[in-house]
């Protein structure tokens, strides 16, 4: 049989959270069935369940409200070392680098998703493309 | 969301059944918790046994609980916390700020 290392999911759902159990669990079947990954396979399952609920969320908050029909497009693309999320969402935007950590002495409500992505996974970036903005996530699978 | 609420000794038992807390469902904890605070809980144990899944949301709910219970000096604590939810606590330092028991009895002990 082939190699599977390299392939991509591609899943494009209406902005209403009751999906957010589908994109999380598909992050945890990916981590299950990875080939050649010689780390915590349980650990890696949490994390991209999280990572993928925490993006999904994120997008789904900053979606175009007006819209009933507006989606959220996430793609996961597994390659041999390294395992790309990409989140799509059709709103205004944001400013990654304007959202802190938490201030862990004064524990809040809210921050602590984007602090998971970053503190779970190898890189974060958020971009504006044309029509829509971009979550970049990275993570190394080696 | 599936909560079942008990009262066992001193204490506000609040079971979650279900799986998973994220954004679909943690609003619904909080409310359920803030709404146990307003009739006069002042001892809460949230039972985390069935929760395999715990998102920051799921956190945050649980966070204004405990802040609404110290509020009125109350308190409100965790048990039998799953270790992949614990270690989301911990990175988080939330474990800090909950009390947090490995089964119920041990808050039942330590009360009587």
């Amino acid at each position: 049989m082939n190699s599977t290392a390299n392939f991509q999911v591609d899943v494009v759902i209406p902005t209403q959270t009751k999906y957010l159990n589908l994109i999380g669990s598909i992050g945890e079947h990916i981590a299950k069935d990875l080939e050649d990954f010689s780390g915590d396979r349980e650990a890696l399952a949490y994390h991209l369940n999280l990572v993928l609920t925490e993006a999904t969320t994120n997008a789904i908050k900053h979606a175009n409200l007006e819209d009933p029909k507006d989606t959220v497009r996430v793609n996961i693309d597994i390659q041999e070392k390294e395992l790309i999320i990409r989140v799509y969402d059709h709103g205004q935007g944001f400013d990654l680098e304007s959202i802190a950590n938490p201030d862990f002495d004064h524990p809040k409500e809210g921050g602590m998703g984007l602090f998971f992505i970053r503190t779970l996974m190898d890189s974060v970036s958020y971009k504006n493309l044309a029509g829509s903005n971009m979550l970049e996530i990275r993570k190394s699978l080696v | 969301m599936n909560l079942i609420e008990e009262k066992i000794k001193d204490f506000n038992v609040l079971f979650v059944k279900d799986e998973r807390i994220d954004a679909h469902n943690s609003a619904d904890l909080k409310d359920y918790i803030l709404h146990m605070i307003e009739k006069g809980a002042v001892n809460i144990v949230v039972q985390l046994e069935q929760v395999k899944f715990v998102d920051s949301s799921g956190l945050g709910a649980l966070l204004s609980g405990f802040k609404h219970a110290e509020a009125k000096s109350g308190q409100l604590a965790l048990s039998n916390i799953q270790n992949q939810v614990l270690s989301m606590f911990e990175l988080t330092r939330l474990n800090r700020v909950f009390e947090i028991h490995a089964d119920l009895n041990d808050i039942f002990e330590i009360d009587s």
